[in-house]
């Protein structure tokens, strides 16, 4: 191991420049990236007050400050008071939560690896579509139905996944490009084939499919405390997702295969120099992450929607983006940053309840507490916070 | 890797990258021809081609389509034999087109397919991607990966619509302009100054554009009572004399006066890009900012002002959603920045390479509104996931890497 450090260390060509001296083992630096998210929020909020101020132009021209500030006081309470005001609210941030952590770990497991995957879209689709098929034509009990859907979804999800990485190792064609397009076309696909009688559901001509059997259907966590699932949908793939943070955590730092996808991510040259197979880990890595969404969209379809739609996955999979983004390619931070955005998302409707500001707001704070970690730089000298450490750039541009 | 420059000649050495390129080239036009063979030789009898209203011509389809097929199999045999050099990019091009007229043939046989029509509403839906395209290859070729020609297209749609309802359509473009401007100087500022990846920067302009529009829709533009939401369209425009043209005319200058910009604009660029010294500073600080650097040209002062104008570009683009429906709504421009961040690699960061991927692109958007008139029993599903599905067929198996700009995604620092 000591020699794969000295040849990142110094690269294969000394004349190249290296981009940052990479740091796989103490990459993320918890206490650092805490106190990075903390003044991330607090600017995102600050910024979120002016952008608040000026959609009400008419209290701001006749200078009523008083109104303002009451009205951005009531929208920022209204985020926690919606979230963690009720059990359903709590059961929202889980139900939100939920499919965030995969697409999240999926996005971060690729970052690591030096892969940008924006298609967790395109393998969500595929893994729900699978799950929803298994879901409905196999008839057993739940102890089986529900594991092989479950696998049925990852496979899926992989499989898709492993397109941009086979294209990626084979030609050096650009994943986000390619993973843009298999987005598409996977939603396409999940159109046609939502209109097939294979998926359609009888007496309906909308892209619906039949929906999955009784006991295809996880265990909702608040079932047994008398709540139904219009007060509480939240559903055990909660607990699968936090299985699956464990499991990233680990692939990613104990284990031999993580360890070459993290070197191949740091420096493709020391690691191909070291002897490892950079096409052959970026194939690995792309169908893990894509298996990782597509788990994502078995656990929607068979917890919380139990039918499946050519829109299934929903923003999730660019919402992942940011929440890797945020989670600092970490699979607990990731698992972190879908927590604050499920707690977002729990409360945002309580926002225009409450303050009578549009429930956006939350897009707007979500793309801003990303832009201020993302540009870490700025927001440590905003807020005079020392470098502790530099991370090592992600994207290697169009060639790499 | 200087490989971007296309052999010329063939007895010069090329690289074997380049020989299995051309290969694998002449492979798929000759697998065009053969699925030309099978799917469509069962088609017979007449197409009619409307041109204009009382103009048409019927075409027999068998003819029509086996040319096709000829055509296409010699393209594809002599690419194998020997290439075409530098002529390859055309030639693809012809192929495509002679793909596509035997595929028109084939569903228009025995019916009546509106011609002049399909293609003047493709050249009307290119121009938004072809606008977006451009504002990605300036920033590109300056060496600043643009993923934020989503958001600022999408911020132009908005910001064209509400200054448009008070300034007019005129002052709606301007202000969409000079708004997506500053939406790049953000985008610059970021990567320059602060050194943030340019991919994720991009991303989160686009998340902050989504986010800023949808909240700025839901509380000022489309606010109840006030009908701010509201601009008059812009109608076509008749270029006097020019659109007179025979068939011609009618596709190209019947349009909104926006595409008649966009033509400049895609003229301009190319030949500021290629023909002036500051295309060449341009492209020298996207190839190797220090050797430009060395020679005195301000990279990052170069960079900041052509990533602007990209800006501007991007923004003109997005007032096409407000000239076509007058009005704005939530993520109206549904990934269509992507798509024209596709049309830049698959045009190799050529305005004129671009153009033609986002004429691909509104291609097939159009045809599948005429193909569901024919009735020909295709999915449109299919159908539009075809320039897709093309799109990572040309990006892997002719673009492959080493064609963008060296120095993208890499900040830089004057020494």
């Amino acid at each position: 191991m000591s020699e794969v450090h000295a040849a990142a260390a110094t690269g294969p060509d000394p004349i190249a420049p290296v981009p940052h001296p990479p740091k796989w083992i103490a990459v993320y630096n918890s206490l650092d990236s805490i106190k990075l998210t903390v003044f991330a929020i607090i600017s995102a909020l600050l910024v979120g007050v002016v952008i608040i101020a000026v959609s009400d132009i008419e209290a701001l021209g006749n200078l009523e400050f008083g109104t303002i500030a009451e009205k951005i006081g009531k929208a920022y309470w209204a985020i926690p008071k919606g979230a963690f005001g009720s059990v359903s609210g709590l059961s929202e941030i889980i139900t939100r939560t939920t499919p965030l952590i995969f697409a999240g770990l999926a996005v971060t497991l690729a970052f690591r690896s030096g892969l940008f995957n924006i298609g967790a879209t395109g393998q969500m689709i595929a893994g729900g579509m699978s799950a929803v098929w298994v879901g409905f034509t196999l008839d057993a009990p739940g102890i089986i139905v529900i594991p092989i859907a479950l696998i049925a979804s990852m496979i899926g999800g992989a499989l898709w996944g492993a397109i941009p990485g086979v294209l990626k190792a084979r030609t050096g064609a650009h994943e986000v490009i390619i993973t843009i397009m298999t987005n598409y076309v996977a939603g396409l696909a999940a159109l046609w084939l939502l209109k097939t009688s294979t998926f359609v559901k009888p007496g309906r001509s909308d892209p619906v499919s039949r929906p999955i059997s009784e006991s295809a259907r996880l265990p909702r966590l608040l079932a047994q405390f008398g709540y139904d699932r219009g007060q509480a949908r939240a559903h055990i793939g909660f607990l699968l997702a936090l299985c699956a943070v464990a499991a990233v955590w680990w692939l990613l730092n104990r284990s031999k295969t993580g360890f070459e996808l993290r070197a191949v991510g740091a420096n493709l040259d020391a690691s191909r120099y070291a002897g490892m197979k950079p096409a052959t880990l970026t194939i690995t890595a792309f169908m893990m992450s894509g298996g990782l969404a597509g788990l994502g969209g078995g656990s929607e379809i068979l917890g919380t929607n139990y039918e499946a739609t050519a829109t299934l996955a929903g923003d999730i999979g660019f919402d992942a983006i940011a929440v890797a983004l945020l989670g600092k390619s970490n699979p607990i931070g990731t698992a972190g940053a879908a927590f604050l955005f499920g707690i977002l998302e729990a409360g945002k409707r309580q926002v225009q309840l409450d303050a009578g500001v549009p429930l956006d707001l939350v897009l707007v704070l979500r793309a801003l507490i990303v832009l201020f970690i993302a540009a870490q730089l700025l927001t440590r000298s905003i807020w005079r916070i020392k470098a502790e450490e530099q991370t090592a750039q992600a994207f290697r541009g169009w060639g790499g | 890797m200087t490989a971007v420059t296309t052999a010329s000649t063939l007895t010069a050495a090329r690289t074997r990258e380049q020989r299995s390129r051309a290969r694998k080239l002449g492979i798929a036009v000759l697998l065009m021809a053969v699925f030309c063979a099978i799917a469509f030789t069962r088609a017979s009898g007449t197409a009619t081609f409307l041109l204009d209203d009382d103009r048409s011509f019927g075409a027999p389809v068998g003819t029509m389509i086996w040319v096709a097929i000829l055509s296409l199999s010699s393209i594809g045999g002599v690419q194998l034999w020997r290439g075409f050099g530098r002529w390859t990019p055309v030639l693809l091009g012809l192929s495509g087109i002679l793909f596509i007229t035997a595929f028109l043939s084939w569903a228009a046989a025995g019916k009546q397919a509106p011609l002049v029509g399909l293609l003047n509403s493709t050249i009307g839906v290119a121009v938004p991607l072809a606008l977006g395209a451009l504002a990605g290859i300036l920033c590109e070729q300056s060496g600043i990966i643009n993923i934020a020609i989503e958001g600022m297209l999408l911020a132009g749609a908005f910001t064209s619509t509400l200054a448009g309802h008070f300034l007019g359509i005129v002052g709606g473009v301007i202000a969409a302009m000079i708004v997506s401007a500053l939406l790049a100087w953000l985008l610059a500022w970021l990567a320059i100054r602060w050194k943030v990846d340019q991919v994720i920067a991009g991303f989160a302009i686009n998340f902050l554009v989504l986010g800023m529009t949808s909240f700025y829709y839901s509380s000022i533009l489309s606010a109840t009572g006030k009908g701010y939401n509201d601009v008059t369209t812009v109608r076509s425009w008749a270029v006097p004399g020019l659109s007179k043209i025979p068939v011609l005319g009618e596709i190209l200058f019947d349009q909104r006066p926006l595409t008649y910009i966009a033509y400049l604009t895609i003229a301009a660029a190319t030949w500021f890009l290629y023909r002036t010294r500051w295309g060449l500073r341009t492209r020298a600080i996207g190839e190797h900012p220090k050797a430009a650097d060395t020679l005195g040209v301000a990279v990052n002062k170069l960079r900041y002002r052509n990533v602007i104008i990209a800006g501007a570009i991007g923004g003109l683009g997005g007032t096409y959603w407000t000239m076509e429906n007058g009005r704005f709504s939530q993520n109206i421009t549904v990934g269509f920045g992507f798509i024209a961040l596709a049309a830049v690699i698959i045009g190799r960061w050529h305005p004129i390479g671009a153009t033609c991927g986002a004429l691909l692109f509104a291609f097939f958007k159009a045809l599948n509104n005429t193909l569901g008139n024919l009735n020909t029993g295709i999915p449109s599903e299919l159908l539009l996931a075809l320039p897709y599905v093309a799109t990572i067929v040309v990006v892997a198996g002719f673009i492959g890497k080493s064609r963008a700009p060296a120095a993208g995604g890499q900040p830089y620092e004057s020494q």
